[in-house]
C-alpha cells in the first residue's frame, strides 16, 4: 500500500520502502533429530544451508517438546561450531595436567586402548573402571561393561538424582521426572519441591503454561525464588535439607483432619499389610505372609487372614493382630499414623527448622485437602481393574507433585522422597486423573526385578559378568560384598556403605581408585564427565588423586586413564589417551526403552539421533568407538563366530540388529521384517529409515482405558506384559511400608547370613526405616554450626540447564560469571554490601566470590549458578575470560568424604541408603574479603589446549 | 527527520505474558539464531570467546525483583522493539533508513541507507535498538518479517521465532489493530498494558500483568483439621474411629 505522508517540509520519507525479501527459504535441507544440549531430549528440526547449520527449531510433532525449544537448545549452532571441539585422538606425552599431547591417528589410539583393555580382561576384569557420565546410551555402555566382565560400571546418576529414582522405584515402581510426570491437563493444585531450574526443561515449562492458563494454583518449595518460583502463586522459601519436616507436617495435618483417601490406600497400597511385632526376632518388622508368600491382611468382617490381592478388601487398619501361628502384628497404616501424628510432626514443630510458619503449613495442607477431596476430577472413561471389575469412570485427586535435586542431593534425600510419595498415596494422587502419572514402560515391579552382579565370584578373566552391574537389592544377600565384608565394587555401591546404590557412586571412583580402597584399578575409562572440575566434589583433592604417584614405582596411582569428550574440558589434560567424540549433530544415538526413554504418561516413546552434518575433524562417535573396541578386545557379543566384527556398520548397525532378548532391541518402533511390530519383533533392516521419516522418534499411544491406574489396570497390564515391560499381569501394590529396608536392619541386628561390619551397624539400624522419617543431614551433624551457620547451594540457569556447554558463544553473553546471591537482610547483618567480594568458607576450604544481594532467598542460605566457573585455558576461552577470573565453583568446598569418625572410617558424603552425593548439605560462613585484587580465588594453573583447539582471546 | 504513515492497515505486534515468563531465554536465543541468518544477518558477536563477550541481540530478558521478602516478586521481563505507532526512532532518522511499514506497522531499518549514527537508539526510550559493531549499522526486531510472510514455511510456522520457541506460551503474535483478533481479546481479558504510555509513542506490543496470586485464599479460615470435634482420645484415636466408621459404612 502507498503510504500517506503527512509531515511536510524537511521530512525525509522512505518514499519507496526497500524491497524486503519475505520468502527466502530457510535453507536447502531440513533434517529432524534429537537435541542433546541437555538431558531433556527434545525433537529438533535442523535447517542446513550450503552444508552448514542455519537454524534449529523445535519439532512440533515431538512428544517431549511439541514444537517449542529452550534458550539452550536454540543456541545449539554455537555448540556445534564451538572452537573448543577436540580435533583428533590425543596421547599424553608430558605429565598429567601439563597439556603436552601428541596428536595420533585412530588406528594407533584404538591399538593403545586395545592393549590396555585386553591385558586387564585376560587377567582381572575388575581392574577396569568404566564410568560414563552424562551418557544417554547406558543400555549399550552397560551391556559393553557386562560383556567385558567388570563390576565397575555406572553413569552419573549417583551424583544426580538416585535418591529420587530409588525412592520412587521402591515405593510405586516409577519416579519423578524420568519415569513420571504431573497430569498437566487436569491438575488443580501443583507443588514443586527443589527443582533448581532443572529436570525437565521444556515439559515443565509447557506444563506450567497450561496450569497457569487454567488457573491452577502453583506452589514452589525452594530456598530460592528464581525462574519457576517467580511465576508461582506461592513461594515457600524453605531451609535446605528440611523438606522432610515440611512434608511430615503436611501428613500430620491431613491425618488430623481425616482427609485421606482411605479407599485408595486399602485398594492400591500395602497400608493394610500386617507388620510382625516381635522385637529382637529375625522376623520383626517384616510383613506377615501366607503359604504362597502372599502378603496378608486381616478381614474386619470375617476375622480371616487373606491375601492383599483379594477383591473388595475390608481390612483391619488398627490394633494388635494375633496371627494364626500366635505371632503379634500391627497394620502398616497404624504404624504410619502413630509416627506422623506424634507431636514432633506438628506444623509448630516443623516451623523453626524449616523456616516456614506453622499457619502457612496448615493452610497448604488445607488447600491440598480441598483440591483433592472437594474438587475431584471425574473422567467419563471406563476401565477394568485387576480383578476384572469394570469401573464406569476414572475419579482422580487433582493434586500433582514434582520434585528434583532439592530433595535428592541431601543425605536424607531417599527418606524425604519416600515421605513425599507417601503423602501422594494418602491423597490418592498417583496415577489418578489430575495427579501424578507414570510413564510407560513404568511402573515396573516395586522395585524392578533386576539384581546387581559383580561379587568376586562373578568376575572371571576373559568372561562376561553373569548379569548387569546395576540393579535393585531387596535384602543383604543381594549386596555386592565379599565374605569378609569388603565392597566388591570400586565405588562401594551395593556395599554396606550404600546398599541401595541403584545408580552407582561415580563421585567416589577417583578417590577410591587413588587410595586403593577397596582395591586399585589399572585403567579408568570415562565418557562425558568433567570429573576434574564441576562433576566432582572437592576438586583440589580429585586433581591430586588424578596426578598422585606411587612413590615406590613412580607410576601414577591410577595408572591409565582413557577419556572421551567432544570438547576441551577440564578433564582432558588429566587423561592419558583421549578419544574425541562428535557433536550431537554429527552422531548416531539411541534413546532406548531399555534405559532412559522419552516416554510420556500416555505412552512409551523412544528416539534416535542421526548425523545431520558430517564431522570436519578426525573424530568418532563414542558408541562407534566402543563397539569397535569391543571387537578388538575380543568380546563375544561384538564378534561373529568367524572372528569378524558383529556390527561392521558400527552403532547404527548395533541399534538395528542387536537383540537383548528374542525380538527385543534398542528401538521398540517398527520392528519385524515388515516394520509393523511394536515392542517385540525381529530386526527390521529399514528401522532407522522409518525413524528418520517419522522425525527421529516413535511414540506408541496407549488406548484410552489404559492411561490411568496403570499399576492395577488389567488392560494396561496385559498390554505391558505382552510387550515385556512387566514380568506378569499381577497388579503392583504400592509400598507405603518398604519391607526391603527392614531386612537390612535385621541384618544389622545379626539376623542374616550377611551382616554389616561393626562400623556400619548403628547407621543401618537408624536409617533403614521402612517408614520414612526426617533426620539431620550428616554434614551439619558433624561440624560446628556456629562456625558454618549458613547453607550454600547451586542452581542451573535455564539457558545453561544441565551444566555442560556453558562455553557457548551466545549463552556466555548472557552469563559469563556467577555471583554469590545473599539475602539482603542477612547481608546487612553481616555488613556486606552489593558487589562486595567475600570469602565463602566450609570445613573443606574457602572460595572468593562477588556478592549480589536479593530478596527472594531463604535468609540462612546463599546460592550461585552452577558450572559457570571454568579453569583458565579450557573450553576454547581466553585465559582471562570472566568464567575463569570471576566465575567460581562451590564444588571446591564440598567434601566427598565425611569427617573421620571413631574407628577412623570415613563414609562418603552421601545418603546412607543410596550413596547419592549430598552436595546440597554444604554449610558455610561468609566474610567480607579484601576488595583487591578483585577476582575469584582459588585460581588453578591455566591448562594448555591441544594444537588447533580454541581461539581464545580472538 | 523521517516521516511516518498516518495509519497502518494492520498493527502487527507481540503480547507478552509476565504471568508465565520464567526467564528461560528461549525467545532470546531463538531470535538470535533466526536473525543471525535472516534479514538482519549478521547479528555480530564481539569477543565471543574472549574476556568481554558481547554482541547484537534484538531481544533480551531482564530479571529483577520487586517488593520485599516473601511478599516480593521476581519478574522476568522480555524486551524488544514495541513497533510503536509514532516511534521517535523513525522520526529522528536522518537518512530515512528507519521506517514504519504502511501495511502492517512493522518498524524496520533499511540496511542500505543506515549510517549507524545511533540517533535512533538515543531516541528510543525502550532501549530496543542495537548497534552492530561489525556491520556498523543499527539492528532491531523485525517481528521476523522474513518468517511471518514466508511462503516457504508452513502456515503454522509463519510467526516470529521467539513466539514459536516460547516453552511456557508467554508470547503471542497477531494484529492488535483488529479488535476481534485473538491477541486483542487476550489484551482485553487480561488487562494488557503499554510500557511508558506517558512517552506518547503508542507502543503496539502489549504486556500482560501477573495474575493475582492465589496464595491467601484460606488465610484466616478454618482448616479441615480444626473442624474435627475434640472428643475423647488423641487425634490418632479419633482418626482410627473415623477409619472404622468409613470402612463399616
Amino acid at each position: 500500500m502507498q503510504q500517506k505522508i503527512t509531515i511536510a517540509g524537511e521530512a525525509r520519507s522512505p518514499l519507496a520502502e526497500p524491497d524486503v525479501p519475505l520468502s527466502v527459504p530457510v535453507g536447502d535441507a531440513v533434517k529432524t533429530t534429537t537435541c542433546y544440549m541437555c538431558a531433556c531430549r527434545c525433537g529438533i528440526k535442523v535447517h542446513l544451508k550450503d552444508g552448514r547449520v542455519r537454524y534449529i527449531e523445535g519439532n512440533r510433532d515431538h512428544p517431549v517438546n511439541r514444537g517449542v525449544i529452550c534458550g539452550k537448545g536454540a543456541a545449539g549452532i554455537m555448540q556445534h561450531y564451538a572452537p573448543s571441539r577436540l580435533r583428533a585422538p590425543l596421547l599424553r606425552v608430558g605429565p598429567r595436567g601439563s597439556g603436552e599431547y601428541k596428536e595420533i591417528g585412530w588406528e594407533e589410539a584404538l591399538g593403545i586402548a586395545t592393549g590396555w583393555l585386553s591385558r586387564i580382561r585376560a587377567t582381572d576384569p575388575k581392574k577396569l573402571a568404566f564410568f560414563t557420565g552424562r551418557d544417554q546410551s547406558q543400555s549399550l555402555t552397560g551391556w559393553w561393561a557386562m560383556q567385558f566382565g567388570t563390576p565397575n560400571f555406572a553413569a552419573h546418576g549417583g551424583f544426580c538424582s538416585v535418591n529420587m529414582a530409588a525412592a520412587g522405584l521402591y515405593s510405586f515402581g516409577g519416579s519423578f521426572w524420568e519415569f513420571g510426570e504431573p497430569d498437566w491437563e487436569h491438575a488443580k493444585y501443583f507443588i514443586m519441591f527443589g527443582v533448581a531450574e532443572d529436570h525437565a526443561s521444556n515439559p515443565i515449562k509447557i506444563g506450567l503454561g497450561k496450569l497457569k492458563a487454567r488457573g491452577a494454583k502453583v506452589v514452589v518449595v525452594n530456598p530460592v525464588r528464581t525462574g519457576y518460583g517467580a511465576i508461582a502463586d506461592e513461594w515457600v522459601g524453605i531451609r535446605p535439607g528440611t523438606d522432610g519436616l515440611l512434608v511430615g507436617a503436611l501428613i500430620h495435618e491431613l491425618l488430623t483432619a481425616q482427609k485421606i483417601d482411605l479407599d485408595y490406600l486399602v485398594r492400591y497400597t500395602n497400608a493394610a499389610a500386617l507388620v510382625i511385632d516381635s522385637p529382637g526376632s529375625a522376623d520383626h518388622g517384616l510383613l506377615a505372609r501366607g503359604e504362597k508368600g502372599e502378603v496378608l491382611i486381616k478381614d474386619r468382617r470375617t476375622g480371616a487372614f487373606v491375601g492383599i490381592d483379594a477383591p473388595d478388601l475390608s481390612p483391619v487398619l488398627q490394633g494388635e493382630v494375633i496371627l494364626a501361628d500366635g505371632r503379634k502384628a500391627r497394620p502398616a497404616f497404624e504404624l504410619l499414623v502413630r509416627r506422623f501424628m506424634a507431636p514432633e510432626h506438628a506444623p509448630e514443630a516443623a516451623a523453626e527448622r524449616t523456616g516456614i510458619a506453622a499457619d502457612q503449613i496448615r493452610r497448604i495442607a488445607a488447600e491440598l485437602a480441598r483440591a483433592a477431596f472437594d474438587q475431584p476430577v471425574v473422567l467419563d472413561q471406563p476401565w477394568t481393574d485387576w480383578h476384572g471389575k469394570r469401573h464406569d469412570k476414572l475419579v482422580g485427586r487433582p493434586v500433582a507433585f514434582h520434585a528434583m535435586r532439592g530433595i535428592s542431593a541431601h543425605a536424607n534425600g531417599f527418606q524425604t522422597c519416600r515421605m513425599l510419595h507417601i503423602l501422594q498415596m494418602l491423597l490418592g494422587a498417583i496415577e489418578t486423573p489430575g495427579s501424578f502419572r507414570v510413564k510407560p514402560p513404568y511402573p515396573k515391579s516395586i522395585p524392578p526385578r533386576i539384581k546387581p552382579r559383580g561379587k568376586a565370584a562373578d568376575v572371571k578373566p576373559g568372561t562376561p559378568l553373569p548379569g548387569p552391574q546395576l540393579g535393585f537389592v531387596t535384602g543383604p544377600d543381594d549386596l555386592l560384598v565379599e565374605p569378609d565384608g569388603t565392597p566388591s565394587r570400586i565405588d562401594k555401591a551395593f556395599s554396606w556403605d550404600a546398599p541401595i546404590a541403584a545408580h552407582g557412586l561415580m563421585h567416589m571412583v577417583i578417590t577410591n581408585a587413588a587410595k586403593g580402597d577397596p582395591y586399585p584399578v589399572d585403567t579408568l575409562f570415562m565418557y562425558m564427565a568433567n570429573m576434574s572440575w564441576n562433576s566432582s566434589m572437592n576438586v583440589p583433592a580429585v586433581i591430586e588423586h588424578l596426578t598422585a604417584k606411587d612413590e615406590a614405582t613412580g607410576e601414577y596411582k591410577i595408572p591409565r586413564i582413557i577419556y572421551s569428550d567432544a570438547y576441551f574440558s577440564e578433564m582432558v589434560p588429566y587423561a592419558d589417551l583421549i578419544l574425541p567424540d562428535t557433536t550431537y549433530l554429527e552422531r548416531w544415538d539411541c534413546i532406548s526403552l531399555l534405559d532412559r526413554p522419552i516416554s510420556d504418561a500416555d505412552g512409551p516413546a523412544d528416539a534416535i539421533r542421526h548425523p545431520v552434518v558430517q564431522p570436519d575433524r578426525d573424530v568418532r562417535g563414542f558408541q562407534d568407538v566402543l563397539i569397535d573396541l569391543g571387537w578388538r578386545v575380543g568380546l563375544q557379543a561384538f564378534t561373529k563366530p568367524d572372528g569378524s566384527r558383529k556390527f561392521p556398520g558400527g552403532y547404527p548397525d548395533y541399534i538395528v540388529n542387536h537383540e537383548r532378548g528374542p525380538g527385543v532391541g534398542p528401538l521398540a518402533g517398527w520392528r519385524g521384517k515388515d516394520g509393523e511390530a511394536f515392542g517385540k519383533g525381529e530386526p527390521n533392516p529399514k528401522q532407522l529409515e522409518r525413524y528418520i521419516a517419522n522425525g527421529g522418534f516413535h511414540h506408541h499411544e496407549l488406548a484410552p482405558d489404559q492411561r490411568y491406574m496403570k499399576f492395577a489396570n488389567r488392560s494396561y497390564m496385559e498390554w505391558a506384559h505382552a510387550k515385556g515391560f512387566l514380568e506378569s499381569t499381577d497388579r503392583l501394590v504400592m509400598q507405603l511400608y518398604c519391607e526391603p529396608l527392614q531386612r537390612f536392619r535385621l541384618a544389622a541386628e545379626g539376623h542374616s547370613a550377611v551382616t554389616p561390619p561393626e562400623t556400619h551397624r548403628d547407621r543401618i539400624k537408624t536409617y533403614f526405616d521402612p517408614l520414612p522419617f526426617w533426620y539431620e543431614p550428616f554434614e551439619e551433624k558433624a561440624i560446628d554450626l556456629n562456625q558454618f551457620p549458613m547453607h550454600a547451594i547451586t542452581q542451573r540457569p535455564m539457558h545453561m540447564y544441565h551444566s555442560w556447554g556453558s562455553q557457548n558463544a551466545w549463552l556466555r553473553q548472557i552469563t559469563a560469571a556467577n555471583r554469590l546471591y545473599v539475602s539482603r537482610g542477612k547481608a546487612a547483618e553481616l555488613k556486606i554490601a552489593d558487589d562486595d567480594w567475600v570469602w565463602i568458607t566450609s570445613h573443606q576450604g574457602r572460595v572468593k566470590a562477588q556478592v549480589k544481594l536479593m530478596e527472594g532467598v531463604n535468609a540462612e542460605t546463599v546460592w550461585t549458578w552452577n558450572a559457570i566457573g571454568k579453569r583458565s585455558g579450557t573450553w576454547g576461552l581466553d585465559k582471562e575470560a570472566p568464567e575463569a577470573t570471576r566465575g567460581f565453583l562451590l564444588n571446591h568446598l564440598i567434601g566427598e568424604l565425611l569427617p573421620e569418625r571413631e574407628g577412623g572410617y570415613r563414609f562418603s558424603n552421601a545418603d546412607p541408603i543410596t550413596g547419592q552425593a549430598a552436595w546440597y548439605d554444604l554449610r558455610v560462613r561468609i566474610e567480607k574479603a579484601e576488595a583487591e585484587p578483585a577476582g575469584t580465588s582459588p585460581r588453578f594453573e591455566p591448562l594448555t589446549p591441544p594444537k588447533g583447539v580454541g581461539r581464545g582471546g580472538r | 527527520m523521517t516521516a511516518l504513515p498516518l495509519a497502518t492497515e494492520k498493527k502487527l505486534g507481540l503480547v507478552i505474558d509476565l504471568d508465565t515468563c520464567v526467564g528461560c531465554q528461549a525467545c532470546v536465543t531463538s531470535c538470535k539464531e533466526w536473525n543471525n541468518g535472516g534479514y538482519s544477518a549478521p547479528l555480530s558477536d564481539e569477543q565471543p570467546y574472549g574476556a568481554d563477550p558481547h554482541g547484537a541481540w534484538l531481544n533480551r530478558v531482564h530479571s529483577y525483583e520487586a517488593g520485599e521478602g516473601a511478599k516480593g516478586r521476581t519478574v522476568h521481563f522480555p524486551r524488544s522493539c514495541l513497533h510503536c505507532e509514532t516511534p521517535a526512532c523513525v522520526t529522528v532518522c536522518p537518512t530515512g533508513a528507519s521506517y514504519k511499514r504502511g501495511e502492517d506497522g512493522i518498524v524496520l531499518v533499511n540496511p542500505d541507507t543506515c549510517i549507524g549514527c545511533k540517533l535512533c537508539s538515543w531516541a528510543c526510550p525502550y532501549g530496543a535498538r542495537e548497534y552492530d559493531y561489525t556491520d556498523g549499522i543499527m539492528k532491531k526486531c523485525t517481528l521476523c518479517v522474513d518468517r511471518i510472510y514466508n511462503e516457504t514455511l508452513s502456515p503454522e510456522d509463519r510467526q516470529p521465532a521467539c513466539v514459536k520457541a516460547c516453552p511456557t506460551g508467554a508470547r503471542h503474535f497477531g494484529d492488535l489493530g483488529d479488535k476481534e483478533s485473538a491477541v486483542s481479546k487476550l489484551v482485553a481479558m487480561r488487562g494488557g498494558y503499554d510500557l511508558l504510555p506517558e512517552m506518547g509513542y503508542k507502543p503496539t506490543n502489549k504486556y500482560l500483568p501477573p495474575r493475582p496470586r492465589k496464595a491467601d485464599a484460606l488465610v484466616g479460615g478454618t482448616t479441615p483439621a480444626e473442624t474435627i470435634p475434640a472428643t475423647d482420645g488423641s487425634p490418632a484415636e479419633r482418626l482410627f474411629a473415623w477409619v472404622d466408621r468409613v470402612l463399616s459404612a
